[in-house]
């Protein structure tokens, strides 16, 4: 087997020749900064309302201004301020939501894996009645009676998203256990601990992690859907769905309240399902192989395919 | 001496992994004659498979063939007109059985729908006539209430049975070649007997040209009449299956011949073949076989060609005959009948 | 084969059990009705005479009672909203809901289903890259947006679709496509996948070996073979949106269906029009399902017989 490093190499190699996931981390990189630099790079206090300067269009169009790079909404409050501050909020409910949930979801699904019998059975009726619930329209009920703010949506969506943690961890424990080293250590007299961090939770993290990439992106989405709907995210704060919804009612004279936040959403969400994606690949020997078969033989079609020079 | 069936012409075929390029077969050639049987022995990543594979134009992305021609009736099956007459050809004239019949049938088809299916696409049986047919050959191929397993879908039936269905397929539409890729393998001990007579009997009574292809030896001594060895994608030895077990003149058949158990015969200690087939991805110049080879020569650093080293019999080795691991290989003439 | 459907049904059960429970306790326990529907100057006698008069000021479990007593005789209660049955209301929506929901998730099928084949064909060729990366864009996309993008588009820039409203086919359109277009890549994502699957077989190459043609290789066998998991990604689709996102979409674009109602009336705490929402989503979620375990067994021969 090659070493660490060569591995770790290796596939910051492959990374750079797949064009798409490297956008993707690239993508997620800025964004992070982004969101991290927010104070520092926002040209504008995004709930500052100048409503002399209402619904300006972004710098390259007719009456746009250099002051308002992209623009302004309905209460003058400048576009690119509000999306950058916006990235925070997506971030900041994604990984809280990613971690509560995930915690919960993988103890559970340890549990269940780990004990099984009667444990697992009783918990995956559990984890199959609530993935069963209308998630959303919960979350709106929830919501609406409880209140909504950062918290709140929070709490409803770590609440609403668990399960599907559980599961895979679940799935992943089965089969791990089924693997005769691990078996080995259990009849030796491992104790549950010990055999569950040394042995067990090393095939966990790569399935997780890209699961957990995945889940991120699902939230920002869910969020921002909560945002729009008006339970989510409350103003003067500025969330990307939050501003989308305010802009709805402008469509008709002004595209750009209600098509930046989303682009901004969509280029979030598009980077995490490609990291994600690398991961996944990268990280099942089998899954990668085949990647690799399929690149080359749709580089020789398109080889074949080209004209030759005397043609 | 009629005209051969299928030819195979230096053929090399090469797959495509992200660790370099294994070169899986590398330069076989070989004939097959009306009613004649062949057996191709080799042990797993000899390319025994890969060539017959060629040849069903089953080799597919990473793998892609390299050189060398194949030719069904003197016309090629390769390249863009070679594949559509490769179409006609298969199922038709040729066909072929596979190792594992569980994983080789369509799980959620009958296995009449699936005999049908090759009638109707190649001599354009239908409804009733075709069923008749099915029924025919799940007789034809032993197995019992044939009418209540048309019905039946593969994971219904037991193991033997389910291959006895492939061979049912396979002898659908009369072909002239049936390439049998490890069809015993797969089986338990007593159904591979089983399976091995109803191929026997089946060769003798339709006069099938049949190409067996296994790992052992057992398997082709009942049955083939030529014996073609393959190690490290290419052949190297060819002859007739008695003159060949009486006296291998290639030190791996030699290897081989003297590592197979016998019930008849006590022995002290087994011959086992020290070392492991080479990888495919660099293979030497020399001779492929000579790490492992007791009876290696300096000479055998260029590799030996296929070539001839008695009347009707081919081998690839620069000292063919050595007498190696004790006296000369003795008479497998017990073996000849399938007596284990 | 019953006793398949029969398991199903009781999972159901507990289902709908479980989340009309839920979102009782939840509304009634912590929201109050009351105070969004009387004006702010209402006195505490007031309010206490209102609660009193919806049957708000008794015990949870008496007003859980009551209300499955009266789930025996299908009343559902009254909106505290519209003064009118909750059942009523809800049978005036569902039909609406249902024709845009139906038409998404087909549109999606016809068009997902031989996409995701094709570019199964040839992973990594061209239909295929520009498949993917379409996919991925379209999901990473929220549907919210993409229905104000499809109404920019076609209505305030084309003006060739309308944007809100359920008049006529034209109104369809934009809202079906809206729910259309992430379940259709999804579809393509999971068909192409398990079409590679498939074609990798090894019962892929005995029936080239029998000289099968690429056609009937790809939608007679593999497709089939596939079917399993593309029918349950697709009845998951259904669900999700039917039970969720047609809160969205109808928001959006103003469509007088269900998942409209269930907002406005969780928006006016009507815990009672609320319940009925989700009691008949539920029940119809249920019985989808056992329609889609009976598709299940007509595809597979080993669902059916073991």
């Amino acid at each position: 087997m090659a070493g660490e490093a060569d591995r770790t190499g290796g596939m910051l190699r492959e990374l750079a020749a797949d064009g798409s996931a490297l956008f993707g981390a690239v993508a997620l990189a800025l964004l992070v900064a982004m969101a991290v630099l927010a104070p520092l790079i926002s040209p504008y206090d995004p709930a500052e309302q100048v409503l002399r300067d209402r619904l300006l269009p972004p710098v390259w169009q007719a009456k746009g201004v250099w002051a308002h790079l992209l623009g302004t909404d309905h209460l003058g409050r400048d576009m690119l301020s509000r999306v950058i501050w916006g990235s925070r909020v997506s971030l900041m409910v994604g990984l809280t939501v990613v971690l509560l949930a995930g915690a919960f979801g993988v103890l559970v699904g340890l549990a269940a894996g780990y004990y099984g019998g009667r444990v697992d059975a009783a918990l995956m009726r559990f984890v199959d009645t609530v993935l069963a619930f209308p998630s959303l329209l919960l979350a709106l009920i929830i919501l609406a009676v409880v209140g909504p703010s950062m918290g709140s949506v929070i709490a409803v969506l770590a609440l609403t998203n668990w399960m599907v943690f559980a599961r895979v961890t679940r799935s992943v424990v089965l089969s791990a256990r089924q693997l005769p080293y691990v078996e080995a250590a259990e009849m030796v007299g491992g104790r549950p601990g010990r055999v569950i961090f040394r042995h067990i939770l090393p095939n966990l993290v790569s399935p997780l992690l890209t699961l957990a990439i995945l889940e991120f992106a699902n939230v920002v989405l869910a969020e921002a859907a909560l945002s729009f709907l008006g339970l989510g995210i409350q103003p003067p704060a500025s969330s990307w769905g939050l501003d989308v919804a305010a802009g709805k009612d402008y469509l008709f004279i002004a595209w750009w309240p209600v098509t930046l936040p989303g682009v901004a959403l969509a280029i979030t969400v598009l980077a995490m399902n490609l990291v994600a994606s690398w991961v996944r690949i990268t990280s099942d020997p089998q899954e990668r192989e085949k990647r690799f078969a399929r690149v080359v033989a749709a580089s020789k079609r398109r080889a074949a395919a080209r004209p030759t020079p005397a043609e | 001496m009629s005209a051969p069936l299928l030819e195979i012409d230096d053929l090399r075929v090469d797959f495509v992994t992200r660790r370099g390029v294994v070169h899986a077969v590398r330069g076989v050639s070989l004939k097959v004659s009306p009613g004649e049987t062949l057996g191709i022995v080799g042990e797993s990543g000899s390319g025994k498979s890969v060539t017959v594979q060629a040849a069903m134009g089953l080799v597919a992305a990473p793998g892609a063939i390299a050189g060398g021609d194949i030719r069904w009736k003197g016309r090629s099956l390769l390249g863009p007109d070679g594949a559509a007459y490769g179409r006609q050809v298969r199922g038709r004239d040729v066909a072929m059985v596979f190792q594992d019949a569980m994983t080789s049938l369509d799980p959620i088809f009958t296995c009449g729908a699936q005999i049908v299916e090759v009638l109707r696409a190649h001599l354009g049986l239908d409804g009733e006539a075709a069923r008749e047919r099915a029924r025919a050959l799940l007789e034809l191929v032993g197995i019992g209430a044939p009418e209540r397993r048309l019905d039946q879908y593969p994971f219904e039936l037991s193991g033997g049975m389910r291959q006895r269905v492939m061979i049912a397929i396979a002898l659908a539409c009369e072909p002239e070649l049936l390439i049998a890729d490890e069809p015993t393998t797969a089986l338990d001990v007593t159904i591979q007997a089983q399976i091995l007579e109803l191929l026997q009997e089946l060769q003798a009574r339709l006069a099938l040209a049949v190409i067996l292809i296994t790992h052992d030896l057992g398997v082709v001594a009942g049955m083939c009449r030529r014996v073609s060895v393959m190690y490290a994608g290419r052949i190297v030895e060819e002859a007739e299956a008695d003159p060949l077990f009486e006296r291998p003149a290639h030190p791996y058949t030699m290897g081989l011949l003297r590592s197979t158990p016998r019930l008849d015969r006590t022995e002290g200690r087994m011959v086992s073949i020290e070392g492991a087939p080479p990888d495919l991805r660099d293979p030497s110049d020399g001779c492929a076989f000579a790490p492992r080879c007791p009876a290696r020569l300096a000479a055998c650093a260029v590799d030996p060609a296929l070539a001839a080293v008695a009347a009707d019999r081919r081998a690839a080795c620069h000292r063919p005959y050595a007498d190696l691991w004790g006296a000369a290989a003795p008479s497998v003439a017990g073996a000849a009948s399938g007596g284990w | 084969m019953g006793r398949l459907v029969a398991v199903r049904l009781w999972h159901g059960l507990i289902v709908i059990v479980a989340v009309t429970v839920t979102v009782f306790v939840v509304t009634r326990l912590i929201s109050n009705p009351v105070d969004v529907m009387l004006p702010l100057e209402a006195s505490a006698a007031d309010r206490a005479a209102f609660a009193a008069a919806l049957g708000l000021d008794r015990s949870i479990p008496v007003q859980f009672l009551d209300y499955v007593n009266g789930l025996a005789r299908l009343d559902l209660g009254t909106s505290l909203w519209q003064d009118r049955p909750a059942l009523t209301i809800v049978m005036e929506h569902l039909p609406i809901t249902l024709l845009l929901v139906v038409s998404s998730v087909v549109f999606a099928i016809l068009v997902a289903l031989p996409l995701g084949a094709i570019a199964a064909r040839r992973p990594g060729g061209g239909v295929d890259r520009v498949t993917v990366i379409l996919s991925l864009v379209a999901l990473s996309v929220p549907q919210f947006w993409l229905g104000l993008l499809l109404i920019l588009l076609f209505a305030v820039t084309l003006g060739l679709l309308p944007s809100a409203g359920a008049g006529s086919a034209a109104h369809l359109v934009l809202p079906a496509l809206t729910l259309a277009i992430p379940t259709m890549t999804r579809l393509i994502m999971v068909t192409r996948s398990q079409m590679i699957d498939e074609l990798n077989a090894q019962y892929v190459r005995t029936l080239e070996a029998k000289g099968m043609s690429a056609w009937r290789v790809v939608a007679v066998h593999a497709g089939r073979n596939a079917a399993v998991p593309v029918l349950t990604l697709a009845s998951w689709e259904f669900v999700r949106i039917f039970a969720g996102y047609t809160v969205v979409v109808e928001t959006v674009f103003a469509w007088p269906g269900l998942g409209r109602l269930a907002l406005q009336a969780i928006e006016r705490q009507d815990l009672v029009l609320v319940q009925a929402v989700v009691l008949v989503i539920a029940v119809i979620v249920v019985v989808f399902n056992v329609l889609v375990d009976f598709a299940y067994m007509a595809i597979d021969p080993r669902i059916r017989l073991e």
